[in-house]
């Protein structure tokens, strides 16, 4: 398929922080109980990396674990592996009682980076951003302004924001006039 | 008359002037001042009139508590009205104008009302708004809108931008005088993370003006000093111009911060909202002093005796040349002192009490200030503004023993401490009768979820007046706060502090004390709403006992300031004339913001494009590039129609239903809810949820199915999609997708826990895209791919999926139109480009899209209900001849039962049927059919009700569909529908299917 459009290719802004979109991503839910050896091991065998603490990230290169709910954890992987990450899942936890579902279309991603990310963050989020409690790894599902998003803390001045496909302009417009220059509040 | 002094005023910067404007006359202040100083530098006693009487008002505090001195604050998309003079940083160019007044502040005619005032008594409006009705409209509705308000409201777009910033912090200190300096201080030694904030642009407080030794230095060196080590602490956040504003539940704090209104710009936030999550909160907010109730004590020149010192000190401005204190307390006599030793003019200290030996009111007899005590102001003298005092006994009625010539009053009757903040949240209030106040009950503080107080309380805001004494609270509370957030703190010793004994207050709420009515109704309590005594009294003697029925009665403390300086003396009027004590009669509730807050600040980034999220499909920006005409359907915009050239709305709806069914048109439904079910209970699981059997579903096929909510009514509909053994798709209406999945979440986790299912929300994973017409297949064929389309392998109400041309699509074979019909779902990635090649691969057989306006007449050419439309949360789908989706077999299933009530299977409730206009006219949307005869109400009876109206290309003619009674049972019959405006239209009772019944279009 040669014609993929991500929500908002290309768009970029610099202020008191850099924001940009950052195109597709290949994001798998599975849902199930996570206790359970097979979806531990299967969702760190395809990722590669160790299964996250809750309210935390692990990543290495394209792929990696996303803790999303007791119940819930996401695959992050290259977007053109998806389809096929999805289907090697599905297969592996056939007799396990779980939900495995290919999102990698319903989101849009952002990138916020500079040294006021985390205040742009704060003028949306009710998410505690300060650097003692939101440390590199760090991954949260909350809002921005009106509109349900997860942030995840990449390394101490990389913030990715994860919202739903149809408000990606709203969000991008929402971290732009935050990231307004001359607004960085001093806080953190 | 008021004045700059030579010399003094610790916030100015005299070598730096700044140039304003007061109605318009050019005048000059410096930086650092406030309006308010720089308009009494300026001799400008009189500021506005007030509310209800137009009386001539001047400045009578130094802060937020300030009643009086409101003005419009600069001009069109920066107007703002109603703001306090005394806490407006003054800065160049600054245009204000007073309020309340015409033709002009120092001539106003409607002070005609004074004068009428024996006519406009507490509780006027509730007596004389009742009768007679027709005066509503002609004499009391224009006499109010002529009167309501005090500023001008703006009319033009707010020039400025506004923010929230949300952070969560250990401690919050709110307050940054020498209380909350000490306790930020003391909590951030234990590391915890600590946040400081103080309304005003000053650390301090109050200690700098009264002339406190701390640890045995000047009180400046000492707050220099502890703000320069908070300032170093890494974990500490100190932010002046910030006002906490309302203590909320779980620690949660509204601060208001002013960005820009010292130094109005384009670009920064005006304004930001800050939303802290505070684990415990210190409230150090200070205390207020009370005006005393003496006749004449509104007029310009009467003054608090603290705020003549703030301005003294502060700004360097005298309120006029001769003073006259009036006290009940030893903290005036510091006024006296102070006015003494700058060389001004002291006339005299009046003390209520029979005797002033403390050491204050010693040094000033030593000083030679004249102090009379056990006397008492019997009136004061002046029309426009003060020019003497008549003294009088405390204890007597009133009679004059002498008058003092004077342009200034300064009043002290006591100080209230700030319990706003502890209020908020369920902090008790303990009356003081000591220091005759109201302070924090500490033993009563506001508790949190863990059954603990979240919020201490320390300072002047606790009740302590003394600075050695505060200090020590501070020290503790600050210590206790960071405790009780988890953290150590590094316990030094309390820095020790010098004040003078004071002796103690004698409560005096009238002066004096035997005043007649007219003295008494010439007492002001509530200064902006003008408030006397006497009407208090008044709504006492008619009977309003509760302290919160005698405020909205009088409307005491009802204005812009709350009733800071009122609220404590009218309470106090209150018990007296109910003979009740006055914690008894208690006060009125404190709610938050503690002074008002900018609606931009509320409403934050949202405004113009952010005002609102909108929700747009992957083909959003197609739709809008070939102009749409949208219509909003929750979120999302969706195309209603897409009318080219010259073509209106209503042509390019008639043109599309013909397209389609002729040719072949497009329709973006990605905005319709995709929800994933899965699990070895998923079957059962919606067979609980659908009133239909979802259960027996074969694979590969598609069902229509309704759900209804546990009271019957219909909430829903869609097409259920069999994907696996243990997996379906639930198909939803747009607005549908959260809720219906929040209802199945809901029961999945507070009700059926024990059922092995989950579900995801996948409606943004997809582009949806119906293809609709007799050569939808053609279309689809052209693309190429994997998928057999034909009518064998593909029948009607069945799916399959592969790939069309190069896409990764779902094909489910469902029909909302009657036509032949495919909903392709392709990855949302892929489907603007699927969309394109729809487009391209559609053009030799005449492709269009279509909009929702379309979508619906073609759906009720077929009699297909709409939710929204046909159901209101009041339909059950047996009023819709649904009977067939619901299932007799499943033993039970949400709305069951509900739906076997009486009411329910009433053979008299609406049925839906099919209308037709008999002149081929369209009915009116809701149109009413009549019936025979008038109900009790004198209103005509009714028979039915138009549910969805439309002109159907089709059939070129009106058609509807509508709940009547009996309908189905009265096929043929014609009734006569309500027409505003007009004549009742007639139309006939048909099947509701008025296109194709037998169903064999799309089933080709």
């Amino acid at each position: 398929m040669s014609d993929l459009a991500s929500p908002l290719p290309g768009v970029a802004v610099s202020g008191i922080a850099e924001v940009r979109e950052l195109g597709l991503r290949g994001m798998i839910t599975i849902k199930g109980d996570l206790a359970l050896p097979l979806v531990n091991s299967t969702a760190t065998g395809v990722s590669g990396v160790d299964f996250p603490d809750r309210g935390q990230a692990n990543y290495v290169g394209e792929r990696g674990l996303c803790w999303m709910a007791p119940d819930e954890i996401m695959v992050l992987t290259p977007y053109a592996e998806a389809a096929g990450d999805t289907a090697h899942i599905a297969h592996v936890l056939r007799d396990t009682h779980s939900l495995v579902a290919n999102v990698s279309d319903a989101r849009c991603l952002f990138e916020v980076s500079g040294a006021s990310a985390r205040e742009v963050l704060s003028k949306l989020t009710p998410a505690d951003m300060h650097p003692d409690r939101f440390r590199p790894g760090a991954f949260r599902r909350t809002r921005l302004a009106q509109v349900p998003a997860a942030v995840w803390m990449r390394d101490d001045q990389t913030i990715e924001v994860f919202a739903f496909r149809s408000a990606a302009r709203y969000v991008s417009d929402l971290l732009a006039n935050a990231a307004r220059p001359g607004t960085a509040v001093g806080y953190y | 008359m008021s004045a700059r002094l030579p010399k003094g005023g610790r916030f100015l910067n005299r070598s730096q002037p700044i140039e304003f404007s007061f109605n318009g006359k050019q005048l000059q202040g410096f930086e650092g001042d406030t309006l308010a100083s720089a308009l009494m530098a300026n001799g400008q006693q009189l500021v506005g009139r007030s509310f209800k009487y137009h009386r001539p008002r001047g400045v009578v505090a130094s802060g937020a508590e300030e009643p009086n001195a409101l003005v419009n604050l600069g001009t069109g998309r920066r107007l703002e009205p109603n703001q306090r003079a005394t806490t407006t940083e003054l800065f160049e160019g600054l245009e204000a104008t007073s309020q309340n007044h015409w033709p002009s502040l120092e001539f106003d005619v409607g002070a005609i009302n004074a004068r009428l005032s024996r006519f406009l008594p507490a509780g006027f409006y509730y007596k004389m708004f009742m009768w007679p009705r027709a005066f509503w409209k002609h004499v009391y509705e224009p006499f109010i809108r002529q009167s309501a308000g005090l500023g001008k409201a703006p009319n033009a777009r707010d020039a400025d931008t506004y923010e929230h910033f949300n952070i969560t912090v250990d401690v919050l200190v709110i307050g940054g005088g020498i209380a909350g300096l000490e306790a930020a201080r003391v909590a951030g030694s234990s590391g915890a993370q600590v946040l400081l904030i103080e309304q005003t642009a000053q650390w301090g407080g109050r200690a700098n003006v009264d002339a406190t030794l701390i640890d045995g230095a000047d009180e400046e060196h000492w707050i220099e000093a502890t703000v320069d080590a908070l300032e170093d602490m890494d974990n500490v956040r100190l932010r002046t111009r910030v006002m906490g504003a309302g203590v909320y539940d779980h620690g949660y704090v509204l601060a208001y911060e002013r960005l820009c209104d010292h130094d109005p710009q384009d670009g920064l936030p005006r304004h930001r909202l800050w939303k802290i999550r505070a684990r415990q909160i210190v409230t150090a907010t200070g205390a207020i002093e009370r005006p005393l109730s003496f006749a004449g004590n509104d007029l310009p020149g009467v003054l608090l005796a603290s705020a003549q010192r703030d301005y003294l000190i502060n700004y360097g401005v005298s309120a006029g040349d001769r003073t006259v204190i009036v006290t009940n307390n030893d903290d005036a006599y510091r006024t006296a002192l102070m006015l003494h030793n700058l060389g001004l003019e002291v006339k005299a200290v009046i003390d209520a009490r029979a005797e002033a030996n403390g050491p204050l009111p010693v040094a000033a007899r030593e000083a030679g200030i004249r102090v009379e005590t056990g006397k008492a102001i019997a009136k004061v003298k002046g029309v426009a503004r003060v020019e003497g005092v008549a003294i009088c006994a405390q204890v007597g009625e009133g009679a004059v023993l002498d008058e003092i010539a004077c342009d200034v009053v300064a009043m002290s009757g006591g100080w209230s401490p700030v319990v706003h903040l502890w209020s908020h949240c369920g902090g008790k209030l303990v009356w003081d009768d000591a220091q005759a106040h109201f302070r924090p009950d500490p033993g009563k503080a506001p508790i949190g979820a863990d059954g603990h107080a979240f919020v201490h309380t320390t300072g002047a805001a606790s009740g302590l007046l003394k600075s050695d004494e505060i200090l020590q609270n501070a020290h503790d509370a600050g210590a206790d706060a960071a405790k009780a957030a988890g953290h150590k703190p590094k316990r030094g010793k309390a820095p020790t502090a010098a004040s003078p004994d004071e002796a103690p207050i004698e409560p005096v709420w009238m002066m004096p004390q035997g005043a007649g009515h007219e003295l008494r109704s010439k007492m002001w309590l509530d200064f902006q709403n003008d408030v006397k005594v006497s009407d208090v009294q008044l709504a006492a003697q008619e009977g309003f006992e509760s302290v919160e029925h005698t405020k909205r009665y009088t409307t005491l403390g009802m204005a812009t300031d709350q009733g800071k300086l009122s609220n404590i003396n009218g309470l106090a009027i209150l018990s007296k004339s109910l003979g009740a004590d006055i914690p008894a009669v208690g006060t009125t509730t404190f709610r938050p913001p503690y002074t008002p807050i900018s609606m931009g600040a509320i409403a934050g980034e949202a405004r113009g494009k952010l005002f609102q999220p909108l929700r747009r499909t992957p083909m959003h920006d197609w739709h809008e590039a070939n102009g749409a005409h949208w219509e909003p359907v929750g979120h999302w915009r969706r195309p209603y129609a897409f009318p080219r050239g010259s073509e209106t709305v209503e042509q390019a709806v008639q043109r599309e239903v013909k397209n389609t069914r002729e040719a072949v048109g497009l329709l973006d439904a990605s905005t319709l809810g995709k929800i994933l079910v899965k699990g070895p209970d998923a079957g059962a699981f919606l067979d609980l949820l659908y009133t239909n059997m979802v259960s027996t579903l074969p694979l590969g096929r598609c069902r229509y199915g309704l759900m209804c909510s546990e009271n019957g009514f219909l909430i829903d509909d869609g097409v259920i999609v069999r994907l696996s053994e243990d997996s379906w798709l639930c198909h939803t209406t747009t607005g549908g997708a959260d809720r219906i999945h929040g209802h199945m979440e809901e029961w999945l986790q507070t009700e059926w826990w024990d059922m092995q299912v989950h579900t995801a929300n996948l409606t943004e994973q997809y582009a949806q895209i119906a293809v609709v017409g007799p050569d939808a297949r053609n279309v689809l064929e052209a693309l190429g791919g994997d998928i057999d389309l034909d009518a064998e392998t593909l029948p009607f109400m069945h799916w399959t999926e592969g790939r069309i041309g190069d896409f990764d699509a779902r094909v489910f074979r469902i029909s909302f139109s009657g036509e032949l019909s495919y909903e392709v779902a392709v990855p949302a990635s892929q489907g603007l480009a699927f969309w394109n090649a729809l487009l391209k691969a559609g053009e030799v057989f005449g492709v269009m899209p279509y909009g929702t306006e379309a979508l619906h007449i073609m759906r009720a050419e077929k009699g297909f209900i709409m939710i929204g439309d046909e159901t209101d949360g009041t339909v059950i789908p047996q009023d819709l001849g649904l009977h067939w989706a619901i299932s007799k077999k499943k033993a039970d299933f949400l709305s069951k039962r509900a739906q076997e009530r009486d009411h329910m299977t009433d053979p008299d409730r609406w049925q839906l049927v099919g209308l037709e206009t008999v002149d081929g006219s369209v009915l009116p949307d809701g149109a009413y059919a009549l019936a025979e005869g008038r109900n009790e109400n004198g209103q005509r009876n009714t028979q039915g009700r138009v549910t969805s109206t439309y002109h159907s290309p089709t059939l070129g003619r009106g058609i509807a569909m509508g709940l009547v009674l009996h309908g189905p049972e009265r096929m043929g019959e014609v009734l006569k529908f309500t027409n505003i405006g007009g004549a009742p239209i007639e139309a006939r009772i048909v099947s509701p299917v008025f296109y194709d019944p037998e169903g064999k279009k799309q089933n080709v």
